[in-house]
């Protein structure tokens, strides 16, 4: 083992100047890992005329901030972005590199671990700190990081380890790890570095972008109505969103029902959509599937509205009804309203 | 002129659709009854190969990486309208992380040398992991656009496509030759009859010698004539080695991969202790009152 560990790194992921949650959640948990490795757990921002974002780092726990400016660096495009971390990589050596699981960090994640050797592990929804005994090549390690993700449709859940060099790559899911409090009365050292861009990695051009930010709110909605295939049609989908307004609360939906075109996919909860642990889940119609069920098994109450009794989504639920949505749900509204 | 693409698809096991039959009594998957599929998004990356070769003139070969049954998917898009097939297999490939794998796939991909375009699909079902895209983009030091929906325009030194972003979509124009991996957003095109006729004789090397193997008649020379028919008429599906593509064998397979899996679980759906709510007036009255009660609701 080196004698030196290097520090826990997290890669921010920023648009319009705006930090994205996974990033702060990800610094939160990068701080955690750090304390237990006894080193520093260090921001890696990128951007042009960003720098003031680097407080907001510093609030939620990082030592400091590695800040990279660029024209070339705004908006994103993938070449100068992976040239940039791997030079900082090269040169810093860190021991942890997170990304978070988006559109940006699964694109650029395997770009850089592919030119510096790197292990990369997908999608991770939990990381721990612990030894690993490699029984097959007779090596042992210590103080790895355990990178857990579901695998295989979601049926098994594997942990893995990056045994070569460092760093430890992964990108992890939005919405797993918790968000903790920041606090404005931490500071941190900012370094700022002077990217060494080519017209190399300027080949390829952003003729038109077209975004907007997410309307619904799912990861902090403390109550969730969902619904899914057995909701049946799409005039029936708007009980979902009529009880989801009465309680006041969001409204989700499973892939089927997404892919039938009820609702966009923003509303999407379950291994392609977006992880949730609201204080109460109504699943309506879901019947259950691995993918969808670990978006949502962390709920802290799940009622399951379904009519068939044999559902799988039964065996999650702290409550269920067996019955017709059309029924059941003029009911809950009914009861709701007369007693809250 | 014409363009030359590669696709790269992948044979795996249907995880999507687990079926009763493919779980265990303990409530775990078995692998060995799920049925073996073409990776669902290689079907658009090979789609939007075929609508570039319908629109501009171009050559479709198909490469995948795999035991020798993979030839199935090969075979199954030589039916939908690929040009030529190759099947790269060698036992050191087993156990192969996503970096060993883009490590091989990029050396056969420069074993088939002029290419302009390269098309994967966005991930496969099995790991989800959609890196292999991007690190074989990596490895041939090529750009890369990930999340490709569609291409605007092609020309021989640039492509133009739409790709998906968080939020929104974007158009970016990038020079070739350029890797792109492609999202769900395009209808594969069935088989077609015709092709499945002439392509359904489509064989590897191994295929081949294995249908002699089983007819018992081991005579080298008819094989070689045999190979040679089958290639004149564009079905012989090339196999290749790690050797063949001249990969390191240090860095294929469990050697090469640096991610290492220390334990597996299989995941259970646990029941919690859940009640059942009679779907009654007075059944989810109290289930409401009871979650008022609480502070869950209100």
């Amino acid at each position: 083992m080196a004698d030196q560990i290097g520090n826990v790194w997290i890669f921010i992921e920023q648009e319009e100047g705006k930090i994205a949650d996974v990033s702060l959640e990800l610094v939160c948990k990068g701080r955690e890992l750090a304390n237990q490795l006894g080193v520093k757990t260090e921001a890696v921002l990128l951007g042009n005329n960003v720098e003031s974002l680097a407080d907001t780092l510093y609030s939620y726990g990082c030592d400091t901030v590695i800040l990279a400016e660029d024209e070339a660096l705004e908006p994103f495009t993938v070449l100068p972005y992976a040239r940039v971390l791997t030079d900082l990589i090269v040169e810093h050596k860190p021991n942890i590199l997170l990304f978070g699981a988006t559109f940006k960090g699964r694109e650029l994640a395997p770009r850089v671990a592919s030119e510096k050797l790197a292990g990369l592990t997908a999608d991770c929804t939990d990381l721990q700190i612990d030894d690993f005994d490699d029984k097959v090549n007779k090596a042992s390690y210590q103080n790895k990081l355990m990178q857990i993700r579901p695998a295989f449709g979601g049926n098994i859940i594997a942990t893995i380890v990056n045994t070569w060099d460092d760093p430890q790559m992964v990108t992890v899911r939005e919405g797993v790890m918790k968000m903790d409090a920041p606090d404005s009365n931490r500071t941190g050292e900012l370094v700022k570095v002077t990217p060494k861009l080519t017209d190399a990695e300027k080949v390829i051009k952003v003729i038109e972008r077209v975004r907007e930010d997410k309307t619904v709110d799912l990861k902090g909605a403390p109550i969730i109505v969902s619904g899914g295939y057995g909701v049946g049609d799409k005039e029936t989908f708007a009980m979902i969103k009529e009880l989801a307004a009465t309680l006041g609360g969001e409204v989700g939906a499973s892939r089927a029902a997404v892919d039938a075109g009820w609702i966009d996919h923003d509303h999407q909860v379950g291994q392609t959509g977006v992880t949730v642990r609201p204080k109460l889940y109504i699943a309506c119609g879901i019947s259950g599937s691995i993918q969808h069920v670990a978006g949502m098994d962390d709920s802290k109450k799940i009622i399951a509205i379904n009519n068939d009794p044999d559902a799988p989504i039964f065996s999650v639920a702290h409550y269920g009804i067996v019955g017709d949505l059309k029924d059941v749900i003029p009911k809950m509204i009914k009861a709701f309203k007369a007693k809250a | 002129m014409s363009y030359s693409i590669l696709v790269f698809v992948k044979q795996v096991p249907d995880t999507q659709n687990i079926s009763g039959e493919a779980m265990k009594a303990d409530g775990t998957v078995n692998r060995a009854a799920l049925p073996a599929i073409f990776n669902p998004e290689d079907l658009n990356a090979l789609e939007l190969a075929l609508e570039l070769k319908d629109r501009f003139d171009a050559k479709v070969t198909v490469v995948t990486m795999g035991p020798p049954t993979a030839a199935e998917v090969l075979r199954d898009a030589l039916y939908r309208g690929a040009d030529k097939a190759v099947l790269l297999t060698d036992r050191s490939f087993a156990g192969a992380d996503t970096l060993a794998t883009s490590f091989a796939l990029s050396c056969c991909v420069n074993k088939i040398g002029n290419y302009d375009l390269l098309l994967c699909g966005r991930q496969a079902i099995d790991g989800d992991t959609a890196q292999v895209g991007p690190q074989l983009a990596e490895k041939l030091k090529l750009p890369q656009i990930a999340y490709v929906e569609d291409v605007i325009d092609l020309s021989f030194d640039k492509v133009t496509a739409k790709r998906a972003i968080d939020g929104g979509y974007e158009v970016l124009e990038c020079k070739l030759p350029a890797l792109m991996t492609v999202m769900d957003a395009n209808t594969p095109r069935p088989q077609a009859a015709r092709r499945i006729m002439k392509f359904k004789r489509a064989k590897t090397p191994s295929e081949l010698s294995k249908a002699h193997a089983n007819a018992d008649y081991t005579d080298a020379e008819l094989l070689a004539e045999e190979l040679a028919v089958l290639e004149e008429k564009g079905l012989l599906i090339n196999e290749w080695t790690a050797n063949e593509v001249g990969a390191d064998l240090e860095r294929v397979g469990l050697k090469g991969s640096p991610t290492k899996v220390k334990k597996i679980e299989s995941v259970v759906l646990t029941a919690s202790e859940s009640k059942m709510v009679e779907a009654t007036e007075s059944g989810i009255g109290s289930l409401i009152q009871e979650l008022i009660e609480d502070h869950t609701l209100g």
